[in-house]
C-alpha cells in the first residue's frame, strides 16, 4: 500500500480546502520559479527519467511526448492543451484532481508549457463537469490574483490559462477531435499525419495531454524522478489514480502505487469483492474500451499497463469496473455498445456503421433472440472496425466486444440455446404430444 | 536520387516519386488501383472512406494511402524502401470489410436510381464487394433534403463521403452543405434546406459517387447507356468549357463538363449545365414572314423573296448587328454577304462596348488567360463581376486566392466575389488616382511580379469606355502588367460569340455606323444575327430580318425570320475570352427546317446575285485560315504572352472618364441568352434567387 507520504493528490477526498492558500501547505507552488527557471530540455528529461506513462489511456511517455514539440519557437506559437474532456464510462479519477487539487493542474501547465516552450494553454473541459469547471475557474482566478501566472508572474515564465467548456461529446476526448472543437468547428477527429506537435490547434505546435498526466509532472519535479520511477515495475513506474466501480463492498478512487496486485487494490481499498473473491466474474481493467478479462485471469495479475496488455486488455484510465456473478455480460457489453454507437462522430465508415450493427446484434444475443452464427460473424464485424478507422474510437467499439466473445463466448451460447429451448417444447414436444 | 524524389516499392515493383505524391497517386504511378470514394483530386483529403486502405509492410494497421504523403513515409529498417501491398487477402479483407459497412444501409435501388450505370459504388461493389449481405437487420432511412430546383436528393444512398460539402466549402465558397447529427444519425443538408446560393451548385452531382445528389432537371429521363455522347463546347459564357452533350433522339438530355484544364478544369456553370431543356422550347423551327401584323409560317423561297426586297434599299440604309451567340461561320458569311452588298453598318457589340474597333486583337481579348489568374499575384478587376460572368472561371480566381495568396482589387460593384478583395471604388474615375494611391493592394499591384488587370464589359459599354480601356491600358502598363513573357492585361467577356465576330472584323466598315447608329431607327433595313440583346425599341419603322434559333425579343420585332441551328446543332467555331479557338460538334439535328446560319447567307448570296466563294462550313473555315496570320490557323491554344508585345504600345484615346458608377451587364445570372429564357430550368433558379435576395418581410 502506498504511504500517504507518497501521495501526490493529498487532497483527493476533498477533506481540505481546494483554495491556494491550503493547496500551498500541501505542497503545490513550492519552489516552482526554480522548476520554471530549469532548462525545457532538462525537465523533460526529468519526466521521461520518471518513466511517467500517459495518464489518458494510451499509456505513451510523457516526456518523450514533450520532446517532439519544436526545439525554438518560430512564426507560430506553441500551445499545451489539457484534455479534461474525461468521458470514458468508469473514469472519474480528473474530475477529483480539477474538484479538490486544481493547484496542483494549473502548477503543472505552467511547468509543462514552460518544457514544451509554450507560454499559453487551454484546458478543454467535459460539457457534463458543471462543479469542476467553476472549481478549476476559481483556481485560475486565484493563481492570477496571486500573480502566480498571467503576464509578469512572481515565476517567471509569461503564461496564461483558458478554460474551455465543452458540450459533452465523448468523441472530443480525442486529441484532434478535441482540438477542432476547440477552434470551434464540429469535434471530428483528424487525420493524421500530420500530429499536433507538428500542426496542432490552429495549426500551431501543439501537446495535448491528459489531467492526471499534466498534475504529477510538478511533485515529480520537487520531489526527483528516483522517487516517481521507485515505484512499481520497471516501465511501469509511478503512482496512479484508480476508480474503482461495480461490485466491490466500497468503491473509490484511490491513489495507488502503480503494478499493485488486483488482490490487493480491492481488499486494501474496496473492501473485497461483494461476496467474496469466489463471486467475481470479470473485470473491465481500464475504462469502458478495454476488454474485459476473465476473474482467474485478473485476480493475482499487476494492474499496469505491460501486464494487462499481455492479458490482451490494457491499464487505459485505470477505471475498474468489476462485476460479479450476478453480472449478465451479454447485456453490460450490448449497453457498453450503445454507448459506442452514440458516441461515434460519422466520419468514417467503419465506425459510422459498424458500432450501431455490433450494437443491434448485441442487443439481440442479450436476449438470446441470435443464431449461432452470429457470434463469427459479430467477432468478424467487430476485426472489420479494429484498425480501420481515422481515430480510436473504432478499436474502442470492437474490444469490449472481442472481450466478450474471447472469454465468454459459452454464455452467449447458452443464452441463445435457453432462448430456444420452450419454443422447441412448444414447436416440436408439445405440438407432438396432442 | 533526386532530393525531392522518393523510392518505394509497390507490389514487388520499385519507384520513384515526387515526395509531395500522396501513397495512392504513388500506387497508381505504379500501376495499382486504388478504389476509393472520398478522395478527389481537386478537394481537400477528408480520409473518410476509409476504401483506398493499402497495407505497409511492418504498419500494425492498414493505411489510408489517400491521407498518407509520400515523403513523410519511413525507411524499412534495414533502410529499404517501404513495402507497399494493395492486393492480397490482408487488403481485401479490409476493403471487403469497409464495402460491407457502407453497403448495409444503403438502398437496394439501383433499377430506379438515376446514378445506375455510372455509379462508383455499383462498380466498386461489383469488384470489392461480397456476393451477398450478412445483414439482416432493417436499413436506415434519411429524409430527403431540399436542395432547390437543380440537385435531387435521395438521402438514404448517402455514403457520407463529403465530397460535396468539401465543393462548396472549398470550390464554390459557400459554406453551405454541412454534416449534421453525428454517429449512423449523420446526415448532409443544405443550410436550412436552401439551394446554394452558388452559380456552380450542379457540379455536386459529378461528384457525389453515388445517386444521392442527382440532377433534377435529368431524374428519370434517360440511362446513362441510351445516351449519344458529343464532346463539344459550351457558349453559355464567353470561357468556352469543355462539355459532353448527352442526347437521345433528337433532343439534348444532358450537358456534363468535360476536363480542360485550362478553362473549366472539371466544374461547369449551373447555366451551362441546365440550359438544355431551353434547346428544345421556343425553338424557331421554319421560316417566317409578317403579314398584317402577324407573323406566319413561310418557306425558304418566301423568305427569301421577302429578304431581297427588304435589303433592295440604300446600302447606307441597312444595318447588321451580330448577337451574343453568333458563331465564326455565321459572321463571316454575313459580314463578306454585306460588304459585297457595300453594306458599312455591321456590328457585333450590342451592348455597345468600346473595343475591337482599331483591329488590335490583343485590346479585346483576356492576354493573361484563365489559367494566368494562378500565376499572377496581384489581380485588379475593372467593372467586372467573374462570378456571374465566368463562374467557372471565378472558382479558379478563388483557388488562387486561397492556395497562392492572389490579392485582388475591385474597381466597380462591391458584390460577394466568394473571396476576399479590396474595394477601390465603384467607377472610373477611381483610375485617375490610382498612380498616386497609397493603397495596400495597389502597392501590392505595383510590386507584384505578375500583376494581372482584367476590365469588364460593364466598363466598356458606356458612353467613356473607349477612355475607360486607354486609362486602364495606361495604367496596366504603369505597374509592369506587360512584359516579355508577361501579358498581363485583357478583356473579360460575357458572351461566347463575341471574340469570334470581332476577329473576323464584324464592325463597323469605313464610315459604318455602330450599334447604336444601326438600332437608333435611321435604318430601313436591319438585320439581328441573333441579337436579342440589345436595345430593340427603336426599330418601329424599320423592316427586321431576324435570323435565330429562339423565339426571344429579336424574333418579337421581325418582319422576317431565318431559323438558325444553336450550339449543340452544328459544327461550329467559337473564340473564348482568351483568343483561344475551339469547335463545337454536333450532337442532334437542327430543328425542323433550320439550317446553319453561314449556308443560310451561302444561299441568301445566291438569292441575292453576290455567290459567295465557298459552297462547304470547311471551305468557309479554310478561307479564314488562309488569310495571312489568322488567328483560325489552330485550334484549341490561348495566345497568351505572345500578345505582350501589341500591348507594350499605349491606347491612344483622350477622352475623359466619369464617375458614374460601373454597371453589371447582367442583373439575371441564369437569363443572360435566349436559349436560358426558354429553359424552364433557368426561370426557377433565378425565382428561387430572386425569392433568396428579397429579405422576408416582417410577419
Amino acid at each position: 500500500m502506498l504511504a500517504d507520504k507518497d501521495r501526490i493528490f493529498t487532497n483527493l477526498y476533498g477533506r481540505h480546502s481546494p483554495g491556494l492558500e491550503a493547496a500551498k501547505q500541501r505542497g503545490a507552488w513550492n519552489m516552482t520559479r526554480e522548476m520554471l527557471e530549469q532548462e525545457p530540455d532538462w525537465i523533460c528529461d526529468q519526466i521521461k527519467a520518471s518513466g511517467l506513462r500517459g495518464r489518458g489511456g494510451a499509456g505513451f511517455p510523457t516526456g518523450l511526448k514533450w520532446t517532439f514539440m519544436p526545439k525554438e519557437v518560430r512564426e507560430r506559437p506553441h500551445y499545451l492543451v489539457v484534455n479534461a474532456d474525461e468521458s470514458e464510462p468508469g473514469t472519474c479519477k480528473d474530475r477529483e484532481i480539477m474538484r479538490h487539487d486544481p493547484h496542483l493542474l494549473i502548477e503543472g501547465c505552467m511547468v509543462a508549457s514552460r518544457a514544451m516552450r509554450a507560454h499559453e494553454c487551454y484546458v478543454y473541459l467535459r460539457g457534463e463537469y458543471i462543479a469542476e469547471r467553476h472549481a478549476l475557474e476559481a483556481a485560475v482566478k486565484e493563481a492570477y490574483e496571486a500573480k502566480l501566472i498571467g503576464k509578469d508572474n512572481v515565476n517567471g515564465w509569461d503564461f496564461d490559462l483558458y478554460v474551455h467548456h465543452g458540450a459533452g461529446a465523448y468523441i472530443c476526448g480525442e486529441e484532434t477531435a478535441l482540438l477542432e472543437s476547440l477552434e470551434g468547428k464540429k469535434g471530428q477527429p483528424r487525420l493524421k499525419p500530420p500530429f499536433p506537435a507538428n500542426a496542432g490547434l490552429y495549426g500551431c505546435p501543439t501537446t495535448v495531454n491528459n489531467v492526471e498526466s499534466i498534475a504529477v509532472a510538478p511533485t515529480i519535479l520537487r520531489r526527483g524522478a528516483e522517487w516517481f520511477a521507485g515505484f512499481g515495475r520497471p516501465n511501469n513506474t509511478g503512482t496512479k489514480l484508480f476508480c474503482v466501480s461495480g461490485h466491490v463492498n466500497t468503491p473509490c478512487n484511490v491513489e495507488e502505487e502503480m503494478s499493485i496486485t488486483f488482490r490487493e487494490l480491492i481488499d486494501t481499498h474496496c473492501g473485497g469483492i461483494r461476496g467474496g473473491w469466489d463471486n467475481l466474474k470479470a473485470v473491465i481493467p481500464g475504462g469502458s474500451s478495454v476488454p474485459m478479462v476473465p476473474a482467474e485471469q485478473i485476480i493475482d495479475a499487476y494492474m499496469d499497463f505491460d501486464t494487462l496488455r499481455d492479458l490482451k486488455s490494457g491499464l487505459g484510465t485505470a477505471a475498474v469496473i468489476v462485476m460479479d456473478q450476478s453480472t449478465d455480460l451479454i447485456k453490460a457489453i450490448a449497453r457498453i455498445a450503445y454507448f459506442y454507437k452514440h458516441e461515434s462522430c460519422g466520419q468514417c465508415t467503419p465506425c459510422r456503421e459498424g458500432t450501431g450493427w455490433m450494437w443491434r446484434v448485441l442487443e439481440r444475443m442479450a436476449k438470446g433472440e441470435a443464431q449461432h452464427e452470429e457470434i463469427d460473424l459479430l467477432l468478424d464485424v467487430a476485426g472489420q472496425v479494429e484498425g480501420h478507422t481515422i481515430c480510436a474510437l473504432g478499436d474502442a467499439a470492437a474490444w469490449p466486444v472481442q472481450g466478450l466473445i474471447r472469454h465468454f463466448r459459452h454464455e452467449i451460447e447458452e443464452r441463445i440455446n435457453e432462448y430456444r429451448l420452450p419454443r422447441a417444447m412448444t414447436q416440436g414436444a408439445v405440438v407432438a404430444a396432442e | 536520387m533526386a532530393d525531392d524524389l522518393f523510392k518505394l516499392n509497390v507490389d514487388g515493383q520499385d519507384i520513384e516519386v515526387p515526395k509531395s505524391y500522396t501513397l495512392m497517386q504513388a500506387c497508381e504511378e505504379a500501376g495499382a488501383e486504388i478504389p476509393r470514394f472520398c478522395y478527389h483530386e481537386r478537394l481537400s483529403v477528408a480520409g473518410n472512406c476509409r476504401m483506398c486502405l493499402v497495407q505497409w509492410v511492418g504498419a500494425p494497421k492498414p493505411i489510408a494511402s489517400c491521407a498518407q504523403t509520400v515523403g513523410e513515409m519511413r525507411m524499412n529498417p534495414d533502410g529499404t524502401p517501404p513495402n507497399i501491398i494493395t492486393r492480397g487477402d490482408y487488403v481485401e479483407k479490409a476493403r471487403k470489410g469497409v464495402m460491407e459497412f457502407l453497403l448495409i444501409n444503403h438502398p437496394l435501388d439501383c433499377p430506379i436510381c438515376d446514378q445506375g450505370g455510372e455509379c462508383d459504388l455499383q462498380d466498386q461493389a461489383v469488384a470489392y464487394g461480397r456476393a451477398g449481405s450478412r445483414y439482416e437487420l432493417n436499413k436506415r432511412a434519411v429524409e430527403d433534403k431540399n436542395m432547390g430546383p437543380l440537385v435531387k436528393t435521395i438521402m438514404t444512398r448517402c455514403i457520407q463521403c463529403t465530397r460535396c460539402v468539401r465543393f462548396a466549402a472549398e470550390v464554390a465558397g459557400v459554406e453551405e452543405i454541412g454534416m449534421i447529427s453525428r454517429g449512423e444519425n449523420a446526415e448532409i443538408t443544405t443550410y436550412l434546406e436552401e439551394s446554394l446560393t452558388s452559380e456552380l451548385s450542379g457540379n455536386v452531382i459529378d461528384l457525389c459517387p453515388v445517386g444521392a445528389l442527382t440532377s433534377k432537371p435529368y431524374a428519370f429521363n434517360a440511362r446513362p447507356w441510351e445516351l449519344r455522347k458529343t464532346e463539344s463546347i459550351d457558349v453559355m459564357d464567353a470561357m468556352g468549357a469543355g462539355i459532353r452533350v448527352d442526347a437521345k433522339g433528337d433532343a439534348v438530355m444532358r450537358i456534363l463538363p468535360v476536363l480542360n484544364e485550362e478553362v473549366n478544369e472539371e466544374w461547369l456553370s449551373d447555366k451551362s449545365r441546365f440550359i438544355w431543356d431551353g434547346l428544345q422550347r421556343q425553338r424557331l423551327d421554319k421560316p417566317y414572314i409578317r403579314e398584317g401584323g402577324k407573323l406566319r409560317a413561310a418557306t425558304w423561297g418566301e423568305a427569301f423573296e421577302a429578304t431581297k426586297a427588304a435589303l433592295a434599299k440604300p446600302a447606307e440604309k441597312i444595318g447588321v448587328v451580330a448577337g451574343d451567340l453568333i458563331e465564326v461561320e455565321q459572321a463571316k458569311a454575313a459580314l463578306d454577304l454585306f460588304r459585297a452588298l457595300g453594306v458599312q453598318n455591321t456590328d457585333c457589340r450590342p451592348g455597345g462596348a468600346s473595343y475591337g474597333a482599331d483591329g488590335v486583337r490583343e485590346r479585346y481579348i483576356l492576354n493573361p488567360t484563365l489559367m494566368g489568374a494562378e500565376e499572377a499575384d496581384a489581380l485588379l478587376l475593372i467593372g467586372v463581376n467573374p462570378r456571374v460572368e465566368a463562374a467557372v472561371w471565378n472558382a479558379r480566381i478563388r483557388k488562387a486566392w486561397l492556395w497562392n495568396d492572389l490579392t485582388v482589387g475591385v474597381i466597380g460593384e462591391a458584390s460577394d466575389l466568394t473571396y476576399d478583395y479590396t474595394h477601390l471604388g465603384e467607377g472610373p474615375d477611381v483610375l485617375n488616382s490610382l498612380s498616386s494611391s497609397d493603397e495596400a493592394f495597389v502597392e501590392a499591384l505595383r510590386n507584384a511580379e505578375r500583376p494581372m488587370i482584367v476590365i469588364g464589359e460593364g466598363a466598356l459599354s458606356r458612353g467613356d469606355g473607349a477612355a475607360v480601356l486607354a486609362k486602364a491600358h495606361d495604367f496596366a502598363l504603369e505597374v509592369g502588367a506587360v512584359t516579355e513573357d508577361w501579358a498581363g492585361f485583357g478583356v473579360l467577356h460575357s458572351a461566347a460569340g463575341r471574340v469570334g465576330a470581332l476577329d473576323v472584323g464584324f464592325v463597323p466598315g469605313e464610315g459604318g455606323a455602330d450599334t447604336a447608329g444601326i438600332l437608333g431607327g435611321d435604318m430601313e433595313t436591319v438585320v439581328l444575327l441573333g441579337a436579342d440583346e440589345a436595345d430593340l425599341s427603336g426599330l418601329e419603322a424599320s423592316t427586321v430580318i431576324y435570323i435565330g434559333h429562339h423565339g426571344d425579343a429579336g424574333a418579337a420585332k421581325a418582319d422576317i425570320i431565318l431559323p438558325c441551328a444553336a450550339y449543340t446543332e452544328m459544327v461550329a467555331t467559337y473564340v473564348n475570352t482568351e483568343g483561344r479557338v475551339q469547335m463545337t460538334r454536333r450532337a442532334v439535328q437542327p430543328k425542323g427546317e433550320a439550317r446553319e446560319g453561314w449556308a443560310i447567307f451561302r444561299a441568301l448570296s445566291d438569292v441575292l446575285g453576290k455567290a459567295l466563294p465557298y459552297d462547304t462550313a470547311e471551305a468557309l473555315r479554310d478561307v479564314l485560315r488562309g488569310e495571312e496570320g489568322s488567328v483560325f490557323s489552330g485550334l484549341g491554344y490561348a495566345p497568351g504572352a505572345s500578345g505582350a508585345e501589341a500591348l507594350k504600345a499605349a491606347i491612344e484615346q483622350d477622352g475623359e472618364v466619369s464617375s458614374a458608377p460601373f454597371g453589371s451587364t447582367i442583373d439575371d445570372f441564369y437569363l443572360t441568352n435566349p436559349v436560358a429564357r426558354a429553359s424552364k430550368t433557368m426561370a426557377e433558379c433565378s425565382r428561387q434567387q430572386r425569392a433568396l435576395e428579397t429579405p422576408i418581410a416582417a410577419e
